[in-house]
Protein backbone atom coordinates (compact mmCIF):
# COMPACT_ATOMS: atom_id res chain seq x y z
CA UNK A 1 0.00 0.00 0.00
CA UNK A 2 2.70 2.47 1.06
CA UNK A 3 4.80 1.58 -2.02
CA UNK A 4 1.92 2.52 -4.29
CA UNK A 5 1.46 5.76 -2.36
CA UNK A 6 5.15 6.54 -2.62
CA UNK A 7 4.99 6.10 -6.39
CA UNK A 8 1.77 8.02 -6.92
CA UNK A 9 2.92 11.19 -5.19
CA UNK A 10 6.02 11.86 -7.36
CA UNK A 11 4.18 10.76 -10.51
CA UNK A 12 1.35 13.15 -9.74
CA UNK A 13 3.83 15.93 -8.99
CA UNK A 14 5.47 15.43 -12.36
CA UNK A 15 2.07 15.53 -14.09
CA UNK A 16 1.04 18.68 -12.21
CA UNK A 17 4.28 20.47 -13.11
CA UNK A 18 3.91 19.32 -16.72
CA UNK A 19 0.36 20.70 -16.98
CA UNK A 20 1.48 24.01 -15.45
CA UNK A 21 4.35 24.24 -17.93
CA UNK A 22 1.99 23.47 -20.82
CA UNK A 23 -0.26 26.27 -19.62
CA UNK A 24 2.62 28.74 -19.43
CA UNK A 25 4.04 27.80 -22.84
CA UNK A 26 0.55 28.02 -24.33
CA UNK A 27 0.00 31.49 -22.81
CA UNK A 28 3.37 32.56 -24.13
CA UNK A 29 2.56 31.38 -27.66
CA UNK A 30 -0.50 33.57 -28.02
CA UNK A 31 0.86 36.74 -26.58
CA UNK A 32 4.57 37.05 -27.19
CA UNK A 33 5.13 37.06 -30.96
CA UNK A 34 5.97 40.69 -31.85
CA UNK A 35 5.70 39.92 -35.58
CA UNK A 36 2.18 38.54 -35.38
CA UNK A 37 -0.12 39.46 -38.29
CA UNK A 38 -3.92 39.32 -38.14
CA UNK A 39 -3.99 40.14 -34.44
CA UNK A 40 -7.36 41.88 -34.69
CA UNK A 41 -8.52 40.34 -37.96
CA UNK A 42 -9.47 36.86 -39.08
CA UNK A 43 -6.76 35.51 -41.40
CA UNK A 44 -7.84 34.38 -44.90
CA UNK A 45 -7.61 30.73 -43.85
CA UNK A 46 -10.41 31.31 -41.34
CA UNK A 47 -12.89 32.85 -43.81
CA UNK A 48 -16.09 30.95 -44.61
CA UNK A 49 -15.37 28.40 -41.85
CA UNK A 50 -17.19 25.06 -41.85
CA UNK A 51 -19.92 24.88 -39.14
CA UNK A 52 -17.88 22.39 -37.11
CA UNK A 53 -15.04 24.91 -36.70
CA UNK A 54 -16.86 28.25 -36.46
CA UNK A 55 -17.14 28.39 -32.66
CA UNK A 56 -20.95 28.72 -32.60
CA UNK A 57 -21.98 25.20 -33.65
CA UNK A 58 -21.96 22.04 -31.57
CA UNK A 59 -23.66 18.67 -31.34
CA UNK A 60 -24.64 15.94 -33.79
CA UNK A 61 -26.35 18.29 -36.28
CA UNK A 62 -23.30 20.47 -36.91
CA UNK A 63 -21.42 17.94 -39.04
CA UNK A 64 -24.48 17.40 -41.28
CA UNK A 65 -24.72 21.06 -42.31
CA UNK A 66 -23.38 22.30 -45.62
CA UNK A 67 -20.06 24.16 -45.51
CA UNK A 68 -20.19 27.65 -47.08
CA UNK A 69 -17.11 26.93 -49.20
CA UNK A 70 -18.73 23.91 -50.85
CA UNK A 71 -21.65 26.10 -51.95
CA UNK A 72 -19.74 29.27 -52.89
CA UNK A 73 -17.35 27.69 -55.39
CA UNK A 74 -18.64 29.25 -58.61
CA UNK A 75 -20.14 32.46 -57.19
CA UNK A 76 -18.51 35.87 -57.90
CA UNK A 77 -16.30 36.96 -55.01
CA UNK A 78 -16.21 40.13 -52.89
CA UNK A 79 -13.83 41.46 -50.27
CA UNK A 80 -15.80 40.97 -47.07
CA UNK A 81 -18.94 39.56 -45.46
CA UNK A 82 -19.70 36.21 -47.05
CA UNK A 83 -16.90 37.06 -49.55
CA UNK A 84 -19.60 36.74 -52.23
CA UNK A 85 -20.90 39.55 -54.46
CA UNK A 86 -24.59 38.74 -54.15
CA UNK A 87 -25.61 41.44 -56.65
CA UNK A 88 -23.44 39.91 -59.36
CA UNK A 89 -24.40 36.37 -58.39
CA UNK A 90 -28.02 37.30 -59.01
CA UNK A 91 -27.35 39.29 -62.22
CA UNK A 92 -25.33 36.45 -63.69
CA UNK A 93 -28.09 34.02 -62.68
CA UNK A 94 -25.58 31.95 -60.67
CA UNK A 95 -28.28 31.83 -58.01
CA UNK A 96 -32.04 31.94 -58.53
CA UNK A 97 -33.57 32.65 -55.15
CA UNK A 98 -37.34 32.44 -55.13
CA UNK A 99 -39.44 35.59 -54.77
CA UNK A 100 -42.41 33.43 -53.78
CA UNK A 101 -41.97 30.68 -51.23
CA UNK A 102 -43.67 27.98 -53.31
CA UNK A 103 -43.72 29.21 -56.91
CA UNK A 104 -40.28 29.43 -58.57
CA UNK A 105 -41.78 31.29 -61.56
CA UNK A 106 -42.90 34.47 -59.75
CA UNK A 107 -40.72 37.45 -60.77
CA UNK A 108 -39.79 40.32 -58.44
CA UNK A 109 -41.32 43.79 -58.93
CA UNK A 110 -38.15 45.75 -59.61
CA UNK A 111 -38.10 49.56 -59.44
CA UNK A 112 -35.23 51.43 -61.07
CA UNK A 113 -34.90 54.71 -59.16
CA UNK A 114 -31.61 56.09 -57.90
CA UNK A 115 -31.49 58.55 -55.03
CA UNK A 116 -28.27 60.54 -54.81
CA UNK A 117 -27.13 61.91 -51.48
CA UNK A 118 -24.45 64.55 -51.61
CA UNK A 119 -21.87 64.00 -48.92
CA UNK A 120 -20.02 66.78 -47.12
CA UNK A 121 -16.24 66.44 -47.17
CA UNK A 122 -13.97 64.34 -49.35
CA UNK A 123 -15.98 61.12 -49.73
CA UNK A 124 -17.79 60.50 -53.03
CA UNK A 125 -21.57 60.97 -53.05
CA UNK A 126 -23.85 58.12 -52.07
CA UNK A 127 -26.05 56.61 -54.76
CA UNK A 128 -28.91 54.63 -53.27
CA UNK A 129 -30.21 52.27 -56.00
CA UNK A 130 -33.79 50.98 -55.70
CA UNK A 131 -33.06 48.42 -58.43
CA UNK A 132 -30.66 46.14 -56.55
CA UNK A 133 -32.80 46.44 -53.41
CA UNK A 134 -36.15 45.63 -54.96
CA UNK A 135 -34.57 42.52 -56.53
CA UNK A 136 -34.37 41.14 -53.00
CA UNK A 137 -36.77 43.14 -50.88
CA UNK A 138 -40.35 44.40 -50.71
CA UNK A 139 -41.11 48.15 -50.43
CA UNK A 140 -42.61 47.40 -47.00
CA UNK A 141 -39.26 46.13 -45.74
CA UNK A 142 -37.98 49.73 -45.77
CA UNK A 143 -40.97 52.06 -46.10
CA UNK A 144 -41.98 53.59 -43.78
CA UNK A 145 -40.32 51.90 -40.79
CA UNK A 146 -36.67 52.46 -41.78
CA UNK A 147 -37.01 55.29 -44.36
CA UNK A 148 -39.75 57.83 -45.06
CA UNK A 149 -40.19 57.54 -48.85
CA UNK A 150 -39.11 61.07 -49.65
CA UNK A 151 -35.75 62.21 -50.87
CA UNK A 152 -33.71 63.86 -48.10
CA UNK A 153 -36.37 63.31 -45.42
CA UNK A 154 -34.20 60.88 -43.51
CA UNK A 155 -31.28 62.03 -41.44
CA UNK A 156 -28.77 59.38 -42.50
CA UNK A 157 -25.21 59.58 -41.15
CA UNK A 158 -22.26 57.23 -41.16
CA UNK A 159 -22.42 57.04 -37.36
CA UNK A 160 -26.00 55.74 -37.41
CA UNK A 161 -25.09 53.20 -40.12
CA UNK A 162 -22.21 51.88 -38.01
CA UNK A 163 -24.61 51.53 -35.07
CA UNK A 164 -26.92 49.34 -37.13
CA UNK A 165 -29.56 51.94 -38.02
CA UNK A 166 -30.79 53.20 -41.45
CA UNK A 167 -28.70 51.47 -44.15
CA UNK A 168 -26.95 49.65 -41.26
CA UNK A 169 -30.10 47.66 -40.48
CA UNK A 170 -28.96 45.34 -43.28
CA UNK A 171 -25.47 46.47 -44.29
CA UNK A 172 -23.02 45.12 -41.73
CA UNK A 173 -25.32 42.26 -40.76
CA UNK A 174 -26.57 40.36 -43.82
CA UNK A 175 -26.08 42.60 -46.90
CA UNK A 176 -22.49 43.61 -47.80
CA UNK A 177 -20.58 45.12 -44.84
CA UNK A 178 -19.86 48.79 -44.19
CA UNK A 179 -16.17 48.24 -45.00
CA UNK A 180 -16.98 48.27 -48.73
CA UNK A 181 -17.24 52.08 -48.81
CA UNK A 182 -17.17 52.53 -52.57
CA UNK A 183 -20.19 50.40 -53.28
CA UNK A 184 -22.32 53.12 -51.59
CA UNK A 185 -20.03 56.11 -52.11
CA UNK A 186 -19.98 55.53 -55.86
CA UNK A 187 -20.56 58.95 -57.49
CA UNK A 188 -17.58 61.20 -58.12
CA UNK A 189 -18.25 64.70 -56.86
CA UNK A 190 -18.69 67.53 -59.30
CA UNK A 191 -15.98 70.10 -58.81
CA UNK A 192 -17.33 72.42 -56.14
CA UNK A 193 -17.91 76.12 -56.90
CA UNK A 194 -15.09 77.07 -54.56
CA UNK A 195 -12.58 74.76 -56.23
CA UNK A 196 -13.57 76.05 -59.68
CA UNK A 197 -13.10 79.65 -58.58
CA UNK A 198 -9.69 78.80 -57.13
CA UNK A 199 -8.65 77.11 -60.39
CA UNK A 200 -9.34 80.24 -62.49
CA UNK B 1 5.55 17.79 7.21
CA UNK B 2 2.89 15.16 7.59
CA UNK B 3 2.01 12.88 4.69
CA UNK B 4 -1.57 14.06 4.15
CA UNK B 5 -0.50 17.69 3.99
CA UNK B 6 1.62 16.90 0.96
CA UNK B 7 -1.31 15.19 -0.71
CA UNK B 8 -3.60 18.11 -0.04
CA UNK B 9 -1.05 20.55 -1.48
CA UNK B 10 -0.62 18.29 -4.49
CA UNK B 11 -4.35 17.95 -5.04
CA UNK B 12 -4.71 21.73 -4.94
CA UNK B 13 -1.85 22.26 -7.39
CA UNK B 14 -3.32 19.65 -9.75
CA UNK B 15 -6.80 21.11 -9.54
CA UNK B 16 -5.56 24.65 -10.01
CA UNK B 17 -3.54 23.81 -13.10
CA UNK B 18 -6.47 21.94 -14.60
CA UNK B 19 -8.78 24.89 -13.96
CA UNK B 20 -6.24 27.28 -15.47
CA UNK B 21 -5.85 25.16 -18.58
CA UNK B 22 -9.63 24.74 -18.91
CA UNK B 23 -10.27 28.47 -18.54
CA UNK B 24 -7.50 29.21 -21.02
CA UNK B 25 -8.84 26.78 -23.60
CA UNK B 26 -12.39 28.09 -23.27
CA UNK B 27 -11.62 31.80 -23.37
CA UNK B 28 -9.33 31.61 -26.39
CA UNK B 29 -11.93 29.76 -28.45
CA UNK B 30 -13.09 32.74 -30.53
CA UNK B 31 -16.18 32.48 -32.63
CA UNK B 32 -15.56 33.48 -36.22
CA UNK B 33 -18.83 32.33 -37.71
CA UNK B 34 -20.06 32.80 -41.25
CA UNK B 35 -21.30 36.36 -41.90
CA UNK B 36 -25.01 36.67 -41.12
CA UNK B 37 -25.41 33.47 -39.08
CA UNK B 38 -28.06 34.20 -36.42
CA UNK B 39 -28.05 32.39 -33.09
CA UNK B 40 -31.52 32.33 -31.52
CA UNK B 41 -31.46 31.43 -27.86
CA UNK B 42 -34.39 33.11 -26.14
CA UNK B 43 -36.03 29.90 -25.01
CA UNK B 44 -33.95 26.97 -26.27
CA UNK B 45 -31.34 26.53 -23.56
CA UNK B 46 -33.76 27.39 -20.78
CA UNK B 47 -35.83 24.47 -22.11
CA UNK B 48 -32.82 22.13 -22.27
CA UNK B 49 -32.15 22.33 -26.01
CA UNK B 50 -29.05 23.65 -27.79
CA UNK B 51 -29.48 27.19 -29.20
CA UNK B 52 -30.79 27.50 -32.78
CA UNK B 53 -28.42 28.59 -35.56
CA UNK B 54 -30.02 30.15 -38.64
CA UNK B 55 -27.68 30.48 -41.66
CA UNK B 56 -28.63 33.48 -43.86
CA UNK B 57 -26.21 32.56 -46.66
CA UNK B 58 -27.80 29.13 -47.13
CA UNK B 59 -31.34 30.49 -47.26
CA UNK B 60 -30.64 33.57 -49.44
CA UNK B 61 -29.25 31.32 -52.17
CA UNK B 62 -32.75 29.81 -52.32
CA UNK B 63 -35.09 32.65 -51.28
CA UNK B 64 -35.15 36.46 -51.52
CA UNK B 65 -35.25 38.37 -48.24
CA UNK B 66 -38.85 39.35 -49.07
CA UNK B 67 -40.12 35.78 -48.63
CA UNK B 68 -39.16 35.68 -44.95
CA UNK B 69 -39.08 39.34 -43.98
CA UNK B 70 -42.30 40.44 -45.74
CA UNK B 71 -44.44 37.35 -46.49
CA UNK B 72 -43.62 35.38 -43.33
CA UNK B 73 -43.23 38.41 -41.06
CA UNK B 74 -39.74 37.81 -39.61
CA UNK B 75 -38.67 41.16 -38.09
CA UNK B 76 -35.13 42.43 -38.81
CA UNK B 77 -33.89 41.71 -35.29
CA UNK B 78 -32.11 38.70 -33.84
CA UNK B 79 -34.43 37.47 -31.10
CA UNK B 80 -37.08 39.97 -32.17
CA UNK B 81 -39.58 37.29 -33.09
CA UNK B 82 -41.43 35.19 -30.55
CA UNK B 83 -40.65 31.83 -32.16
CA UNK B 84 -41.48 28.56 -30.43
CA UNK B 85 -42.11 24.95 -31.44
CA UNK B 86 -45.90 25.17 -31.26
CA UNK B 87 -45.91 28.01 -33.81
CA UNK B 88 -43.43 26.08 -35.97
CA UNK B 89 -45.54 22.91 -36.13
CA UNK B 90 -48.56 25.12 -36.90
CA UNK B 91 -46.77 26.41 -39.99
CA UNK B 92 -45.52 29.79 -38.75
CA UNK B 93 -41.92 31.10 -38.99
CA UNK B 94 -39.48 28.26 -39.82
CA UNK B 95 -42.50 25.95 -39.99
CA UNK B 96 -43.79 27.67 -43.13
CA UNK B 97 -41.07 25.83 -45.03
CA UNK B 98 -39.76 23.13 -42.71
CA UNK B 99 -42.92 21.09 -43.15
CA UNK B 100 -41.60 17.91 -44.76
CA UNK B 101 -42.69 19.25 -48.15
CA UNK B 102 -40.69 22.33 -49.14
CA UNK B 103 -37.87 21.50 -46.69
CA UNK B 104 -37.19 18.74 -44.19
CA UNK B 105 -39.52 18.66 -41.23
CA UNK B 106 -39.25 19.50 -37.52
CA UNK B 107 -38.26 16.04 -36.29
CA UNK B 108 -34.69 16.88 -37.32
CA UNK B 109 -34.15 18.75 -34.06
CA UNK B 110 -30.35 18.67 -34.26
CA UNK B 111 -30.15 20.46 -37.62
CA UNK B 112 -31.72 23.64 -36.19
CA UNK B 113 -30.68 23.21 -32.55
CA UNK B 114 -27.00 23.02 -33.50
CA UNK B 115 -25.64 25.94 -31.44
CA UNK B 116 -22.78 25.70 -28.97
CA UNK B 117 -24.18 25.79 -25.42
CA UNK B 118 -23.97 29.26 -23.87
CA UNK B 119 -24.05 31.17 -27.17
CA UNK B 120 -26.35 34.18 -26.74
CA UNK B 121 -28.91 35.47 -29.25
CA UNK B 122 -27.09 37.59 -31.86
CA UNK B 123 -26.24 37.99 -35.52
CA UNK B 124 -22.63 37.01 -36.13
CA UNK B 125 -19.83 39.07 -37.71
CA UNK B 126 -21.95 42.26 -37.58
CA UNK B 127 -20.32 45.71 -37.60
CA UNK B 128 -21.17 46.17 -33.94
CA UNK B 129 -19.91 42.76 -32.88
CA UNK B 130 -16.63 43.39 -34.65
CA UNK B 131 -16.24 46.94 -33.34
CA UNK B 132 -16.81 45.86 -29.77
CA UNK B 133 -14.76 42.65 -29.97
CA UNK B 134 -12.58 42.85 -33.09
CA UNK B 135 -11.90 39.10 -33.33
CA UNK B 136 -15.62 38.30 -33.18
CA UNK B 137 -17.78 37.26 -30.24
CA UNK B 138 -16.61 34.63 -27.82
CA UNK B 139 -18.07 31.18 -28.06
CA UNK B 140 -18.36 31.21 -24.30
CA UNK B 141 -18.96 34.23 -22.17
C1 LIG C 1 -38.75 30.27 -46.90
C2 LIG C 1 -38.58 28.92 -46.47
C3 LIG C 1 -37.75 28.63 -45.25
C4 LIG C 1 -37.86 29.18 -43.99
C5 LIG C 1 -38.84 30.22 -43.51
C6 LIG C 1 -36.84 28.55 -43.18
N1 LIG C 1 -36.12 27.64 -43.92
FE1 LIG C 1 -34.52 26.57 -43.31
N2 LIG C 1 -34.38 25.71 -45.12
C7 LIG C 1 -35.24 25.91 -46.19
C8 LIG C 1 -34.87 25.05 -47.29
C9 LIG C 1 -35.58 24.94 -48.63
C10 LIG C 1 -33.76 24.30 -46.86
C11 LIG C 1 -33.02 23.23 -47.64
C12 LIG C 1 -33.71 21.91 -47.41
C13 LIG C 1 -33.05 20.79 -48.15
O1 LIG C 1 -31.83 20.64 -48.05
O2 LIG C 1 -33.78 20.05 -48.80
C14 LIG C 1 -33.47 24.75 -45.49
C15 LIG C 1 -32.43 24.28 -44.73
C16 LIG C 1 -32.15 24.68 -43.44
C17 LIG C 1 -31.01 24.25 -42.66
C18 LIG C 1 -29.93 23.30 -43.11
C19 LIG C 1 -28.86 24.00 -43.88
C20 LIG C 1 -27.86 23.00 -44.40
O3 LIG C 1 -26.66 23.25 -44.16
O4 LIG C 1 -28.24 22.03 -45.04
C21 LIG C 1 -31.13 24.82 -41.41
C22 LIG C 1 -30.19 24.67 -40.25
C23 LIG C 1 -32.33 25.60 -41.42
N3 LIG C 1 -32.92 25.53 -42.67
C24 LIG C 1 -32.81 26.30 -40.33
C25 LIG C 1 -33.92 27.12 -40.36
C26 LIG C 1 -34.43 27.84 -39.20
C27 LIG C 1 -33.85 27.76 -37.81
C28 LIG C 1 -35.51 28.54 -39.63
C29 LIG C 1 -36.40 29.49 -38.82
C30 LIG C 1 -35.74 30.47 -37.99
C31 LIG C 1 -35.67 28.28 -41.05
N4 LIG C 1 -34.69 27.41 -41.45
C32 LIG C 1 -36.64 28.84 -41.85
C33 LIG C 1 -36.28 26.82 -46.21
C34 LIG C 1 -36.67 27.63 -45.18
C1 LIG D 1 -33.76 48.84 -48.93
C2 LIG D 1 -34.70 49.84 -48.59
C3 LIG D 1 -35.73 50.32 -49.61
C4 LIG D 1 -36.63 49.58 -50.32
C5 LIG D 1 -36.82 48.07 -50.33
C6 LIG D 1 -37.43 50.51 -51.08
N1 LIG D 1 -37.00 51.79 -50.84
FE1 LIG D 1 -37.85 53.51 -51.56
N2 LIG D 1 -36.38 54.62 -50.65
C7 LIG D 1 -35.35 54.10 -49.89
C8 LIG D 1 -34.45 55.17 -49.53
C9 LIG D 1 -33.17 55.03 -48.70
C10 LIG D 1 -34.97 56.36 -50.12
C11 LIG D 1 -34.35 57.76 -50.02
C12 LIG D 1 -34.82 58.46 -48.80
C13 LIG D 1 -34.05 59.71 -48.52
O1 LIG D 1 -33.53 60.32 -49.45
O2 LIG D 1 -33.98 60.10 -47.34
C14 LIG D 1 -36.19 55.97 -50.81
C15 LIG D 1 -37.04 56.86 -51.48
C16 LIG D 1 -38.21 56.50 -52.07
C17 LIG D 1 -39.15 57.43 -52.67
C18 LIG D 1 -39.01 58.94 -52.71
C19 LIG D 1 -38.34 59.39 -53.98
C20 LIG D 1 -38.19 60.88 -54.07
O3 LIG D 1 -37.66 61.31 -55.09
O4 LIG D 1 -38.55 61.60 -53.13
C21 LIG D 1 -40.19 56.70 -53.15
C22 LIG D 1 -41.43 57.21 -53.86
C23 LIG D 1 -39.90 55.30 -52.89
N3 LIG D 1 -38.71 55.21 -52.22
C24 LIG D 1 -40.71 54.24 -53.25
C25 LIG D 1 -40.38 52.91 -53.09
C26 LIG D 1 -41.15 51.80 -53.65
C27 LIG D 1 -42.43 51.95 -54.46
C28 LIG D 1 -40.51 50.66 -53.30
C29 LIG D 1 -40.86 49.23 -53.67
C30 LIG D 1 -40.98 48.95 -55.07
C31 LIG D 1 -39.34 51.05 -52.50
N4 LIG D 1 -39.29 52.42 -52.41
C32 LIG D 1 -38.46 50.15 -51.92
C33 LIG D 1 -35.20 52.78 -49.47
C34 LIG D 1 -35.96 51.71 -49.95
C1 LIG E 1 -33.62 46.14 -45.71
C2 LIG E 1 -32.24 45.88 -45.95
C3 LIG E 1 -31.38 46.96 -46.62
C4 LIG E 1 -31.31 48.29 -46.30
C5 LIG E 1 -32.05 49.03 -45.20
C6 LIG E 1 -30.36 48.87 -47.21
N1 LIG E 1 -29.86 47.92 -48.05
FE1 LIG E 1 -28.51 48.20 -49.57
N2 LIG E 1 -28.69 46.24 -50.08
C7 LIG E 1 -29.41 45.30 -49.40
C8 LIG E 1 -29.25 44.01 -50.06
C9 LIG E 1 -29.86 42.70 -49.61
C10 LIG E 1 -28.42 44.23 -51.17
C11 LIG E 1 -27.92 43.17 -52.16
C12 LIG E 1 -26.43 42.96 -52.02
C13 LIG E 1 -25.98 42.25 -50.77
O1 LIG E 1 -26.75 41.58 -50.09
O2 LIG E 1 -24.76 42.36 -50.44
C14 LIG E 1 -28.10 45.65 -51.17
C15 LIG E 1 -27.32 46.27 -52.14
C16 LIG E 1 -26.96 47.61 -52.11
C17 LIG E 1 -26.21 48.28 -53.15
C18 LIG E 1 -25.79 47.67 -54.47
C19 LIG E 1 -24.35 47.37 -54.54
C20 LIG E 1 -23.95 46.86 -55.89
O3 LIG E 1 -22.90 46.22 -55.95
O4 LIG E 1 -24.67 47.10 -56.88
C21 LIG E 1 -26.00 49.56 -52.71
C22 LIG E 1 -25.25 50.67 -53.44
C23 LIG E 1 -26.65 49.70 -51.43
N3 LIG E 1 -27.22 48.50 -51.09
C24 LIG E 1 -26.69 50.86 -50.68
C25 LIG E 1 -27.55 51.08 -49.63
C26 LIG E 1 -27.72 52.37 -48.97
C27 LIG E 1 -26.96 53.63 -49.31
C28 LIG E 1 -28.66 52.19 -48.02
C29 LIG E 1 -29.24 53.23 -47.07
C30 LIG E 1 -29.75 54.44 -47.67
C31 LIG E 1 -29.07 50.80 -48.06
N4 LIG E 1 -28.37 50.15 -49.04
C32 LIG E 1 -30.01 50.21 -47.22
C33 LIG E 1 -30.20 45.49 -48.29
C34 LIG E 1 -30.45 46.72 -47.70
C1 LIG F 1 -24.38 51.01 -46.96
C2 LIG F 1 -23.92 52.18 -47.64
C3 LIG F 1 -22.67 52.91 -47.11
C4 LIG F 1 -21.42 52.37 -46.92
C5 LIG F 1 -20.97 50.94 -47.12
C6 LIG F 1 -20.58 53.46 -46.47
N1 LIG F 1 -21.31 54.62 -46.40
FE1 LIG F 1 -20.61 56.46 -45.79
N2 LIG F 1 -22.49 57.22 -45.98
C7 LIG F 1 -23.60 56.53 -46.43
C8 LIG F 1 -24.75 57.41 -46.37
C9 LIG F 1 -26.17 57.05 -46.79
C10 LIG F 1 -24.29 58.64 -45.86
C11 LIG F 1 -25.12 59.90 -45.58
C12 LIG F 1 -25.27 60.75 -46.79
C13 LIG F 1 -26.14 61.94 -46.47
O1 LIG F 1 -25.61 62.90 -45.92
O2 LIG F 1 -27.33 61.88 -46.73
C14 LIG F 1 -22.85 58.50 -45.64
C15 LIG F 1 -22.03 59.52 -45.15
C16 LIG F 1 -20.66 59.43 -45.03
C17 LIG F 1 -19.76 60.51 -44.65
C18 LIG F 1 -20.18 61.93 -44.35
C19 LIG F 1 -20.33 62.18 -42.89
C20 LIG F 1 -21.55 61.57 -42.31
O3 LIG F 1 -21.44 60.85 -41.30
O4 LIG F 1 -22.63 61.78 -42.85
C21 LIG F 1 -18.52 59.99 -44.61
C22 LIG F 1 -17.23 60.73 -44.27
C23 LIG F 1 -18.60 58.58 -44.97
N3 LIG F 1 -19.91 58.28 -45.21
C24 LIG F 1 -17.52 57.72 -45.02
C25 LIG F 1 -17.62 56.37 -45.28
C26 LIG F 1 -16.49 55.44 -45.23
C27 LIG F 1 -15.07 55.83 -44.91
C28 LIG F 1 -16.99 54.21 -45.54
C29 LIG F 1 -16.26 52.88 -45.56
C30 LIG F 1 -15.66 52.46 -44.31
C31 LIG F 1 -18.40 54.36 -45.79
N4 LIG F 1 -18.75 55.67 -45.62
C32 LIG F 1 -19.24 53.31 -46.14
C33 LIG F 1 -23.64 55.22 -46.86
C34 LIG F 1 -22.59 54.32 -46.79
C1 LIG G 1 -36.70 24.32 -38.42
C2 LIG G 1 -35.90 24.55 -37.27
C3 LIG G 1 -36.25 23.82 -35.97
C4 LIG G 1 -36.38 22.47 -35.77
C5 LIG G 1 -36.25 21.37 -36.81
C6 LIG G 1 -36.67 22.29 -34.36
N1 LIG G 1 -36.68 23.50 -33.74
FE1 LIG G 1 -37.03 23.80 -31.75
N2 LIG G 1 -36.91 25.81 -32.05
C7 LIG G 1 -36.63 26.44 -33.25
C8 LIG G 1 -36.59 27.87 -33.03
C9 LIG G 1 -36.26 28.92 -34.09
C10 LIG G 1 -36.88 28.07 -31.66
C11 LIG G 1 -36.91 29.41 -30.90
C12 LIG G 1 -35.50 29.52 -30.33
C13 LIG G 1 -35.32 30.40 -29.14
O1 LIG G 1 -35.88 31.49 -29.10
O2 LIG G 1 -34.56 29.99 -28.23
C14 LIG G 1 -37.08 26.77 -31.08
C15 LIG G 1 -37.39 26.53 -29.73
C16 LIG G 1 -37.48 25.31 -29.14
C17 LIG G 1 -37.75 25.09 -27.73
C18 LIG G 1 -38.04 26.18 -26.69
C19 LIG G 1 -39.35 26.88 -26.99
C20 LIG G 1 -40.54 25.94 -26.92
O3 LIG G 1 -41.27 25.87 -27.92
O4 LIG G 1 -40.72 25.27 -25.91
C21 LIG G 1 -37.74 23.74 -27.53
C22 LIG G 1 -37.97 23.01 -26.22
C23 LIG G 1 -37.46 23.11 -28.80
N3 LIG G 1 -37.30 24.09 -29.75
C24 LIG G 1 -37.38 21.76 -29.00
C25 LIG G 1 -37.27 21.16 -30.24
C26 LIG G 1 -37.32 19.73 -30.47
C27 LIG G 1 -37.46 18.67 -29.39
C28 LIG G 1 -37.19 19.54 -31.81
C29 LIG G 1 -37.25 18.22 -32.58
C30 LIG G 1 -38.46 17.45 -32.40
C31 LIG G 1 -37.04 20.83 -32.42
N4 LIG G 1 -37.10 21.79 -31.44
C32 LIG G 1 -36.87 21.04 -33.77
C33 LIG G 1 -36.38 25.83 -34.45
C34 LIG G 1 -36.43 24.46 -34.69
C1 LIG H 1 -35.47 31.83 -44.89
C2 LIG H 1 -35.82 33.03 -44.22
C3 LIG H 1 -34.94 34.25 -44.33
C4 LIG H 1 -34.45 34.86 -45.47
C5 LIG H 1 -34.61 34.40 -46.91
C6 LIG H 1 -33.75 36.03 -45.03
N1 LIG H 1 -33.82 36.13 -43.67
FE1 LIG H 1 -33.08 37.64 -42.54
N2 LIG H 1 -33.67 36.70 -40.84
C7 LIG H 1 -34.31 35.48 -40.81
C8 LIG H 1 -34.41 35.03 -39.44
C9 LIG H 1 -35.02 33.72 -38.97
C10 LIG H 1 -33.81 36.03 -38.64
C11 LIG H 1 -33.65 36.04 -37.10
C12 LIG H 1 -34.92 36.48 -36.48
C13 LIG H 1 -34.99 36.21 -34.99
O1 LIG H 1 -33.94 35.98 -34.38
O2 LIG H 1 -36.09 36.23 -34.43
C14 LIG H 1 -33.37 37.08 -39.56
C15 LIG H 1 -32.78 38.27 -39.15
C16 LIG H 1 -32.36 39.26 -40.03
C17 LIG H 1 -31.82 40.53 -39.63
C18 LIG H 1 -31.64 41.02 -38.20
C19 LIG H 1 -30.21 40.90 -37.74
C20 LIG H 1 -30.04 41.67 -36.45
O3 LIG H 1 -30.13 41.11 -35.38
O4 LIG H 1 -29.86 42.88 -36.54
C21 LIG H 1 -31.52 41.22 -40.79
C22 LIG H 1 -30.94 42.60 -40.92
C23 LIG H 1 -31.87 40.35 -41.90
N3 LIG H 1 -32.39 39.18 -41.40
C24 LIG H 1 -31.72 40.71 -43.22
C25 LIG H 1 -31.97 39.87 -44.29
C26 LIG H 1 -31.67 40.20 -45.66
C27 LIG H 1 -31.07 41.50 -46.13
C28 LIG H 1 -32.05 39.13 -46.39
C29 LIG H 1 -31.91 38.94 -47.89
C30 LIG H 1 -30.61 39.07 -48.44
C31 LIG H 1 -32.59 38.13 -45.49
N4 LIG H 1 -32.52 38.61 -44.22
C32 LIG H 1 -33.11 36.91 -45.88
C33 LIG H 1 -34.81 34.78 -41.89
C34 LIG H 1 -34.54 35.07 -43.21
Amino acid sequence: MSIVKNLITPAATVIAVFILLLFLVNKESHSADPNQFNRLMAPPSKRNPPPTEDGIHDGPGASMLQTPKSAFGTLPKSKSGNYIDWVKALDEKKIQPRYDRNDPEVQPIVMDLNIVHEVKGSMPNVVYPHKQHTEWLDCSNCHPAIFVPQKGANNITMASILLGEKCGVCHGKVAFPVSECRRCHSQKKKQSAGAKAAAK
Amino acid sequence: MKKYDENVVLAIVLLLSMVLVAVDLLTTRDAHAEYGDVVINKYSEAAGMRPVVFPHWFHRVRFRCKVCHADLGFKFEAGGNEINMLKIIDGEYCGACHDGDLAWSVENCDLCHSGAPGTPTQVHESTLQKLVAPTGGKATE
